[in-house]
């Protein structure tokens, strides 16, 4: 079966200066629906940018990353948001939303975006917002939710555009352990239970029991190039020959 | 579309607040200096507009009105003798003093005309009739400027270029552009009063029969009457005008006061509606990143902008409108016909879209990555 991502020889190079950056380098990767896939690593090992160029927000030096089967290296930079908006929702360390607007409006923003109109988004808002346990709070302002119900809007603002993969940058970082495990039981029940593709980048340790394939990222350069087992049967995987550099 | 724009504009009430009143200033300057414009231009040329007249037959080289050369009165049959005139009148429009009860002399400018006939007539009388005017001596002036020149009341006797004037009337809304207030009076009285010969006069106004081609009946008193410019009466109006607002510079003055105004307002909105912009920089970063085209994150911009024009432009036309009350009687006029009013929103919006457009670059170049920075 297609994987929902695929990445091959992926290389990302930031032009500073006269010599420039490597920050990705031959990387190849597949993500699966249905599968959780942790990307880790510590802070500025490269995890973020492959995140960014997996979601269509990068653009890649060289390599291929097809998108739901669509080939995005190469594409013109305006084509880029309709492949976001057609297959991929985020969800942000920093929730990102609009704080001038209610929960129900933050997620009917999505769905403006599709073209929904606004009966038909007002009537799915609500519904995401009760599949995330929020439905009593669609009127709430961000401002008058924690984190852990701010991110469950955020959550319920990335399935309204009903994409087929889930990127999450962080997504419990601001987070205590307690809500960040029920963030984490969502972002599982999505990949699980509505076959969605969920990539999660974190340097968490508390939520490595969620993934069933983690990928480490440290330094520019993968941990270990053997296989590691992890409680719980989780594999740890490296992406083989190629390494990942960091600047 | 969720009520972004509108949330985020309404949400910082200080910058809403600034936004609206550079708004509101921009909006009342230019009124103001458009409506003194529109007053000046109308003072500079209401007596030749005013005037019932088609032609109007002056001295060469006669720049605006205000400059007219005695000529012969007897070139009066001439021009009544040439086809196609339906009627002629002499008038005389020119400066001389008027002496108050105090002493004091104060400008004006006689305007004499032929009682019985309609050319030339004031018009707007609040007090009085025109026939009044058939009296020895009489006079009819503008009630704005009573004060000036020390009148209170219709039957006062003044002294004008040291000939008796008894007052019979007031008109409203006369205003000279000079100084000078219009002293209507009778030919006869006219020519005392400015110290003209009895065979001169400053103009002939002609009136065209019914049917006959001004052009060509201005052709043949050119032709016929020598010595003499025949003018269309919106041409004169027209020098007369270009004169006072141009030549002397008045006109380009509010003119550029009231492009300031504008400036000023597209300066003010550019820079809040920036500052608005950045404040909400990373919201629009996640719009884009969520999948937003350009052209969603400009739309909310522009509401933003539009929605700022119509507030400020409604408020801006109710002190306007106040204004404009104001001046009516003070010595210049400000006007504002529905036109202005209607084409101010239009600029207001202009403005406003045009000073969004500063914010448009800039979220154009948002890298939507930035989201990804916590």
């Amino acid at each position: 079966m297609q994987a929902a991502i695929e990445v091959r020889d992926l290389t990302k190079k930031y032009e500073e200066g006269l010599a420039g950056t490597l920050a990705l380098r031959g990387v190849d990767l597949d993500v699966h629906a249905g599968e959780m896939l942790m990307l880790m690593g510590p802070s500025g090992s490269g995890k973020t940018t492959l995140l960014s160029i997996m979601g269509c927000i990068l653009t890649a030096s060289s390599g291929s990353v097809r998108v739901a089967g669509r080939e995005v290296v190469g594409l013109r930079e305006k084509d880029l948001p309709a492949l976001r908006l057609a297959h991929i929702g985020f969800v942000f360390q920093g929730f990102n939303l609009f704080p001038t607007l209610s929960a129900e409006e933050n997620v009917e923003l999505m769905l403006d975006l599709k073209g929904v109109s606004a009966a038909k988004s007002k009537k799915r808002a609500q519904e995401l917002l009760e599949q995330v346990g929020l439905g009593e709070k669609y009127a709430s302002f961000p401002a008058d939710l924690s984190g852990g119900q701010k991110q469950r809007v955020a959550i319920a603002r990335a399935l309204a555009g009903d994409p087929g993969i889930i990127l999450a940058d962080e997504p419990t970082a601001a987070l205590d352990s307690h809500t960040g495990r029920n963030v984490m039981e969502m972002m599982s029940e999505l990949a699980h239970k509505r076959g969605r593709a969920v990539v999660i980048v974190t340097h968490d340790s508390r939520v490595v029991s969620f993934a069933d394939r983690i990928v480490k990222i440290e330094d520019g350069m993968v941990a270990a190039p053997e296989v590691e087992m992890v409680p719980a049967g989780m594999l740890v995987q490296s992406v083989g020959q190629s390494a990942v550099s960091v600047v | 579309m969720p009520p972004l724009a509108q949330r985020n504009l309404f949400h910082d009430k200080v910058r809403l607040t600034v936004t609206l009143t550079g708004i509101v200033f921009s909006v009342v300057l230019i009124v103001v200096q458009l409506g003194l414009f529109l007053g000046f231009t109308t003072a500079t040329s209401g007596l030749i507009d005013h005037s019932g007249a088609d032609l109007w037959v002056t001295s060469k080289n006669v720049p605006y009105v205000e400059q007219g050369t005695a000529f012969s009165e007897r070139k009066l049959n001439q021009v009544r003798a040439t086809p196609g005139v339906a009627d002629a009148q002499k008038i005389i429009a020119h400066w001389t003093q008027w002496k108050r009860h105090d002493g004091g002399q104060d400008s004006v400018q006689v305007v004499g005309i032929n009682v019985d006939d309609r050319l030339e007539q004031p018009w707007n009388l609040v007090e009085g009739r025109v026939e009044d005017l058939k009296a020895p001596d009489a006079v009819i002036l503008d009630e704005l400027y009573k004060q000036k020149l020390g009148v209170s009341r219709v039957g006062e006797v003044f002294e004008i270029g040291g000939y008796r004037a008894r007052v019979v009337g007031f008109t409203r809304g006369i205003r000279s552009f000079t100084t000078s207030p219009y002293v209507f009076t009778s030919f006869k009285n006219a020519q005392d009063f400015t110290n003209m010969r009895e065979d001169q006069t400053l103009f002939i106004l002609v009136k065209v029969a019914k049917g006959a081609d001004v052009e060509q009946v201005r052709r043949e008193l050119l032709a016929r009457v020598k010595e003499v410019e025949v003018l269309k009466t919106a041409e004169f109006s027209r020098m007369t005008t270009f004169y006072w607002m141009f030549t002397t510079g008045a006109g380009v003055a509010v003119l550029i006061a009231a492009v300031l105004g504008l400036v000023v307002g597209f300066v003010v909105v550019a820079q809040t509606i920036y500052a608005t912009t950045m404040d909400h920089i990373r919201e629009y970063g996640t719009l884009k990143a969520m999948g937003a085209p350009n052209s969603y994150v400009y739309k909310v911009i522009m509401k933003q902008a539009a929605i700022s024009a119509v507030i400020g432009y409604a408020l801006g036309m109710i002190v306007s409108l106040f204004v404009v009350q104001g001046s009516q009687k003070g010595g210049a006029a400000i006007l504002m016909p529905p036109s202005m009013a209607a084409g101010m929103f239009f600029v207001t919006l202009f403005m406003c879209v045009g000073a969004a457009l500063v914010s448009i670059n800039k979220v154009t170049h948002i890298d939507p990555a930035m989201v990804f920075k916590g």
